[in-house]
């Protein structure tokens, strides 16, 4: 297993941009960006007008799609940093394992803030096995991933097995409950938060009573989105530009993602190679490891056997969907975060989304079909009546389906999007100290 | 110098399970239980001969399971999907076994077949979405292996169910039962005639027949035919092989296809021989366990047949653990470190093949141009 695993995307890779030398994050267009997000929220308020569901869009599924996304994210995140610095990190799902068992046993021990850290240095661990098999070994990239994700499987219930005992009230399954709670945070004025003890007026809250087509939808985004939210999920949204900088703006990033592009001419200038891929790997299996102690410690309070999912796998998609930028994963994370949640709120609000999913594809046949791609736009227009008639044919999608809503977004979305993306250009390629290109 | 290469190939996965015997004896003397009763009870019980047996017929879905996996990653086509693959054929071949009565040198090889083209079918979806859209198959076969579950219960729910007679409430969804003929002999008798001695209650499944056929096949597809030259040319140097005249694309797609089929017959070992049914107690996971086996037997139909055997053996021999009060998880854990040590061991023999390598060619040239010129001492 030496020959090198292909990177995650097969799609033409445009050559280097200037992008690494200028020192400037190829953000989307701002504005591009805020259309987008108002033509989604409006299609998404047809659908709930439409239908009269209010799970589409109340505030409590933006706040739990925030929630169901934070993890996606920080597996994401974690995806960019190794994928930057040229290694496939298909282990993310096993470092996150790690990240939710020990995030779990130290909440559990001494308070939700060490499981925080436990689950960093969980999923850290991982990822240091991750960068000796890979940089020092050369092992395949995508084997080592696989292996650590059945290792960490293992080591988890092995753990539990040990740790959680019946007499704590825990069992291999599963932990006892974690002491304690990460404090929560509304935004004044908006979500109706205090200042110095004083309750400011729930504006978004009002705004989404009033049941007025898309005004309604948009407060009850704003009040899901700022309301009640835990302060790690401040700290995990705060990643988002914190990595930006840190990969774009600082030395260590510009190093970083140098040896992800061209290892041989990082070397030559004196980038420590080897260094900088451990470093990357480290910091993704830490926040693969972040992602599994929100689970924890946010989303359910104890540890359970399986809890994460594939999430660590849609975190990699996300990072895909999002071309290895963090604010494309961010993007990403919210899509797969908000169909997660609409399967959890209720079956009606998945049949809406049936109805939203035929006119985006119907809209989007249009769009290919004015840029003159015939087959493109007959595949999304097939696609797109199929949904429809499913729609109209149906009262609710079958109970066995819903769970896997966001697993067949993912799908649906890299099918859609994997085009026009370009992966760092050594990513997933071996190198060894010296090599001539 | 052959010799000298086999025993390094050997070398690599005997020094991986011994590296994860001693790093899970220290792990479990940490812990507090005693390693070597661990270990020796497990020796002792996993030797006996109803263990033996049953080690066999977990031994063939993990081959089966390594094979499909093996397939692909001959070119580096990663199948992370046989998971979904064979539970979904399981599913509807049950259903479609269940449908139909015919002697039993037809209904058998029915079965199978609707398994195969389930898989296959299930299969073909990501090679399609990698050629077509560029989703790399790593993601999409994982989802796929969600879906599968999601769509297979909904199948079994909604068609396939036998409906509980009476009053009686069915708490685990089945299908119906195949018909007799559909029922696969035990190879019993094969072992009496041997001299084997068989527990009351063991059964060595017929399909373990049909693994072997499976594993000859294998071999000679991918070493006997130009349909398997062009697939390790694919793997080994994809350039080339394009340059030859491969197309990559249809190459993903027959290479997915037979290992989607491959492993639509993962479950029929379990069915034809023992549940006879489709149930949701089927056993799962053998999808993931056969990446590890296909890796340990570095994709060679002998070596999976050597990795499949592994990792049963230490799953039947780890039921002892728990009556000795020792946590069987400790299994779990060896079967990862033995598949991430062996990927190292293999890449540690290679380093040193190819330094043995260069230090013989540069011997021979030695030997042939006479010792190398010195610098003339400078005045």
């Amino acid at each position: 297993m030496t020959a090198p695993a292909t990177p995650l995307v097969s799609g033409e890779s445009g050559g280097p941009r200037p992008e690494l030398i200028g020192g400037t994050a190829r953000l989307p267009g701002k504005s591009k960006f805020v259309v987008a997000a108002v033509l989604i929220l409006f299609l998404l308020s047809v659908a709930r007008a439409t239908t009269n569901s209010p799970d589409v869009t109340s505030s409590g599924t933006f706040g739990a799609a925030l929630r169901l996304a934070i993890p996606i994210l920080l597996a994401g995140l974690g995806g960019i940093y190794a994928e930057r610095c040229g290694i496939v990190n298909i282990g993310l799902e096993g470092m996150m394992i790690m990240g939710t068992w020990f995030g779990a046993w130290a909440g559990w021990q001494y308070g939700p803030w060490w499981g925080v850290l436990a689950g960093v240095l969980g999923g850290a661990a991982g990822g240091l096995i991750h960068a000796i098999a890979t940089v020092t070994f050369d092992v395949n990239h995508i084997v080592s991933g696989v292996a650590i994700n059945i290792l960490g499987a293992g080591v988890a219930r092995f753990l539990s097995s040990l740790v959680f005992t019946p007499d704590t009230g825990g069992g291999i399954t599963q932990s006892p409950g974690i002491q304690g709670h990460i404090g929560k945070f509304s935004l004044p004025f908006v979500a109706g938060g205090r200042i110095l003890g004083w309750r400011s007026p729930d504006v978004s809250g009002w705004l989404e009573r009033r049941r007025w087509f898309f005004l309604s939808d948009l407060g009850g985004m704003a009040k899901g989105l700022t309301g009640d939210i835990s302060l790690l999920t401040i700290l995990s949204v705060a990643l988002i530009p914190l990595s930006v900088w840190v990969l774009w703006r600082t030395r260590f990033g510009l190093r970083l993602r140098s040896v992800g592009e061209n290892p041989s001419a990082a070397e030559s200038l004196g980038v420590p190679v080897y260094t900088m891929k451990y470093i990357g790997v480290i910091i993704s299996g830490g926040l693969a490891g972040l992602g599994g102690a929100f689970l924890v410690l946010i989303s359910s309070g104890i540890y359970k056997e399986g809890q994460t999912n594939g999430r660590g796998f849609i975190g990699l998609a996300a990072m895909i969907f999002g071309n290895w930028m963090p604010s494309g994963v961010a993007v990403g994370a919210g899509l797969f975060g908000f169909a997660d949640a609409l399967q959890l709120r209720s079956n009606k609000a998945v049949h809406a989304l049936l109805l939203m999913v035929a006119i985006g594809l119907l809209l989007l046949s249009v769009l290919w079909a004015l840029r003159r791609k015939p087959i493109r736009a007959a595949v999304c227009a097939v696609l797109g009546s199929g949904f429809l008639i499913w729609f109209l044919t149906s009262n609710r999608v079958p109970e066995q389906f819903v769970g896997f809503t966001p697993h067949l977004v993912t799908v649906l979305v890299l099918a859609l999007a994997t085009q026009r993306l370009r992966p760092p250009a050594a990513d997933g390629l071996p190198y060894r100290k010296g090599q001539v290109q | 110098m052959k010799l000298r290469r086999f025993l390094l190939t050997v070398a690599a996965p005997v020094s991986a399970i011994v590296f994860a015997i001693v790093l899970c004896s220290v792990i479990l003397e940490a812990a507090g239980y005693p390693a070597f009763t661990a270990f020796h009870s497990m020796w002792t019980y996993g030797n006996k001969t109803s263990s033996l047996i049953s080690i066999a017929d977990r031994a063939v879905p993990y081959y089966l399971s390594g094979l499909a996996v093996a397939i692909g990653f001959k070119m580096n086509l990663f199948n992370i999907g046989v998971e979904g693959q064979y539970r979904l054929a399981a599913l509807v071949a049950a259903a479609a076994g269940a449908a139909v009565t015919m002697p039993a040198f037809l209904e058998i090889p029915f079965i199978m077949l609707v398994a195969m083209l389930v898989g296959a079918t299930w299969a073909f979806i990501p090679a399609a979405l990698k050629v077509a859209r560029g989703v790399h198959e790593v993601i999409s076969t994982i989802m796929l292996n969600t879906i599968a579950t999601g769509v297979s219960a909904y199948l079994l729910a909604t068609y396939f169910q036998e409906k509980a007679k009476g009053k009686n409430i069915d708490l685990v969804p089945k299908t119906k039962a195949l018909p007799k003929s559909g029922q696969m002999p035990a190879l019993n008798r094969l072992l009496r005639a041997i001299g084997i001695h068989i527990p009351v209650g063991s059964d060595l499944y017929g399909f373990l027949v049909v693994a072997v056929l499976i594993g000859i096949g294998y071999y000679l597809l991918i070493w006997r035919t130009a349909f398997g030259y062009d697939l390790r040319a694919s793997g080994v140097n994809p350039f080339a092989a394009v340059a030859s005249g491969v197309n990559p694309k249809a190459m993903v797609i027959k290479v997915m296809v037979i290992s989607g089929a491959i492993a639509g017959l993962v479950g029929m070992s379990d069915m034809l021989g023992f549940f006879h049914r489709y149930t949701t107690d089927f056993p799962t996971g053998i999808g993931f366990t056969g990446i590890g086996v296909a890796l340990l037997g570095r994709n060679h139909p002998v070596g999976v047949a050597v990795g499949a055997f592994i990792f049963a053996y230490l799953d039947r021999s780890a039921q002892i653990l728990d009556l000795n009060g020792i946590p069987r998880e400790i299994v779990t854990i060896m079967q990862g470190v033995i598949l991430l040590s062996v990927v190292v061991a293999y890449e540690v023999v290679r380093r040193i093949g190819q330094a043995q390598e260069t230090k013989a060619a540069a011997e021979a040239a030695t030997r042939l141009e006479g010792p190398a010129p010195r610098e003339p001492v400078p005045a």
